[in-house]
């Protein structure tokens, strides 16, 4: 028999049951929507949380104050205990590294704007000019920062998009005075609305030169320094003489932690990654119930239609010929099932994206064919044995049942 | 065998053929040392009463069911011992059945339905058609080629049962009760039809409960738990 006649037949079969067809296409297309939904939930939270991380920039190694672990005794411990602060001048120092392009200082606090007669809390940011190409933030209105070359602040001030909707409305803050702390400032720029990364938002950001910000706390710590390294290479070699520098700079201590964004997103990659497998696995159960479910649904058609069977051997078809007819109806079925649910799979994930728009909801690909791949083994391993038993059956005995 | 029609080769040729089943406990014997040989072209009538071994010796000459000892050759061809696959081609090639029910697969036409054996047999498309066409025409079908079974009347559906059963030329034809659910009126329609067919030299065994039915066949075999108790040349009608 050739193959596309065993197609054909297979599928008036199928077809000649629709409420059989119809309920094992159901489960099996349910199988796979929950493999697809599943997988794009779970991916989505990966791509949502590298998004974020991502949105601090490219290249980035990120230097913190502090140990984050301990590696044996150092003599330096016993004449120092506290670890030394992260100063302006070491955020200088490493621009002279060769693999550094930018260096972005950083210092965070909580203050209040006092402009219009309106007040309001809002995050400081003290940092430098190179800040914003090593975020990667953009500007709205004005520019940002400029060179501070005297080191002791140039009075300006860059606004998150809220805080100057908030108190300037549509007026137009550039060159306008606004009082933060114990300071007069004159805004220069407002930064685009939108910029996030780490969870925060930039929008109630004020923007001040670092020095102006060190002065406003009275303290010249820095919260991080934000590098970019020339290229994606570079970023280990970076990492290590920023490392070996600091500890020079820190009288041969080691007190610093420095990370990078890849090893950050590393992590989080391989953490949401077995997520997404865990959640497909969840997901692959009712795929291998649906798989029973069509072993179930073969073995009813095998016995309504006996008669059928014996008839097809009567007329010469061969034990392998008939197997071959309900395998295929098998895979069939469960192909159908499984491009059914991949529809609805899609459809479900567009929703979610409908409803969550900033979650990146899309099923991996190797979730979509994994499912499908699923769907039609379980088809094929599940369909032998009905297969099998129409093979087997006499034809004396299958025609004996009048149809 | 000196009352048989004289054949230089044996279309069919059983010797001591046993078939036993085993219900539970007990045994039924329902062919016990079958001789029986059958040539080319015969209009064969088996009659007996219910449980005589009619049907299963029609089955067993149709490949459907296998002798627990004896031999049985097909136009020569010693096909006991035949795998169940080459069984499969012989019956594909040599054998055509027509059911008592009719047997067709009720989700296909009636075009589909004669296709069938050529189908699996794995026939070119194109050859396909001009056979199921030239069918349908002999059999006066053509304008009831695209119903299903169950759009058609009885004697239709044992045409199309006919035309599927014949559509490979098969050297036998075997009937079993042909006439059975079927008006005397379509029944004898059938009759004459699967008759026209014998005599374009296909040989024709038929099973049958019906006195009348199996007078009409140039040679009687009668049954009785499960042997032959008589086998003769009509000597009431000639064809």
């Amino acid at each position: 028999m050739k193959l596309i006649d065993t197609l054909r037949y297979a599928t008036t079969a199928a077809s000649g049951a629709p409420l059989r067809t119809g309920l094992l296409m159901i489960a099996m297309s349910i199988g796979v929507a929950a493999v697809v939904i599943l997988t794009a939930l779970g991916d989505g939270a990966r791509r949502y949380v590298v998004g974020e991380f991502s949105a601090i920039g490219t290249n980035l190694v990120i230097v913190l104050p502090g140990r984050s672990e301990t590696r044996g005794f150092n003599p330096a411990n016993l004449i120092t205990s506290t670890p030394r602060d992260l100063t302006v001048d070491d955020a200088n120092a490493l621009l002279r590294l060769p693999g550094v392009v930018r260096i972005a200082p950083i210092v965070v606090a909580t203050t209040e704007i006092n402009a219009d007669g309106k007040l309001r809390e809002a995050m400081l940011l003290g940092t430098n000019e190179n800040y914003l190409q090593v975020r990667q933030q953009k500007i709205a209105l004005g520019r940002f920062l400029s060179q501070d070359r005297s080191g002791h602040g140039t009075g300006e001030v860059v606004l998150g998009a809220l805080i100057r909707r908030e108190i300037f409305g549509s007026d137009n803050p550039l060159g306008k005075t606004v009082r933060i702390g114990d300071r007069r400032l004159r805004v220069v720029g407002v930064l685009a609305e939108g910029g996030r990364g780490m969870g925060m938002t930039t929008d109630e950001l004020l923007i001040v030169p670092v020095a102006s910000a060190q002065a406003m706390l009275n303290s010249n710590t820095l919260f991080r320094i934000l590098i970019e390294a020339r290229g994606r290479e570079q970023i280990a070699e970076v990492k290590a003489q920023v490392l070996k520098m600091i500890t020079q700079r820190h009288d041969g201590e080691e007190d610093v932690t420095v990370i990078t964004q890849d090893a950050v997103l590393e992590t989080f990659d391989k953490i949401l990654n077995v997520l997404t497998l865990g959640v497909a696995g969840i997901a692959a159960i009712s795929l291998a119930v649906a798989g029973i479910l069509v072993m179930n649904v073969m073995l009813v058609s095998v016995a309504q239609r006996t008669a059928e069977i014996g008839l097809l051997k009567a007329l010469g078809a061969t034990a392998t010929a008939v197997r071959e007819l309900f395998m295929v109806e098998a895979l069939l079925l469960s192909l159908t099932g499984g491009l059914l649910g991949l529809a609805l799979g899609y459809v479900g994930a567009a929703i979610l994206r409908h409803i969550y728009p900033s979650y990146p909801a899309y099923p991996p690909l190797w979730a979509v064919a994994a499912g499908l791949g699923t769907a039609m083994i379980s088809g094929l391993v599940f369909g032998v044995m009905p297969a099998r038993r129409a093979a087997e059956l006499e034809p004396i005995q299958a025609l004996a049942k009048r149809a | 065998m000196p009352s048989l029609p004289s054949a230089n080769q044996d279309l069919i040729e059983l010797s001591q053929i046993n078939r036993t089943f085993y219900l539970g406990d007990s045994q039924v014997h329902a062919l016990r040392n079958v001789n029986l040989h059958i040539a080319s072209g015969e209009y064969i009538a088996v009659m007996g009463p219910s449980g005589s071994g009619k049907s299963t010796l029609l089955n067993l000459i149709g490949l459907l069911d296998r002798a627990d000892a004896g031999t049985y050759k097909l136009q020569g061809d010693d096909v006991t011992t035949l795998d169940s696959d080459a069984q499969a081609q012989v019956r594909s090639k040599r054998i055509g059945f027509i059911f008592q029910s009719f047997h067709l697969v009720p989700r296909l036409t009636a075009a589909a339905n004669i296709e069938l054996p050529l189908t699996l047999a794995g026939m070119p498309t194109a050859q396909r058609a001009t056979l199921v066409v030239q069918a349908l025409k002999d059999f006066g079908l053509t304008d009831r080629a695209q119903h299903k079974p169950n759009e058609l009347s009885g004697g239709q559906r044992q045409r199309v049962a006919i035309a599927r059963a014949t559509v490979q030329r098969p050297a036998v034809l075997l009937a079993d009760e042909p006439t059975g659910n079927l008006d005397r009126i379509t029944g004898e329609e059938v009759v004459r039809l699967l008759e026209a067919l014998n005599a374009q030299g296909m040989t024709l065994i038929v099973v049958t409960h019906d006195p009348v039915l199996g007078a009409r066949a140039r040679r009687q075999i009668k049954m009785e738990d499960g042997c032959i108790v008589s086998d003769s040349l009509s000597s009431s009608i000639a064809t």
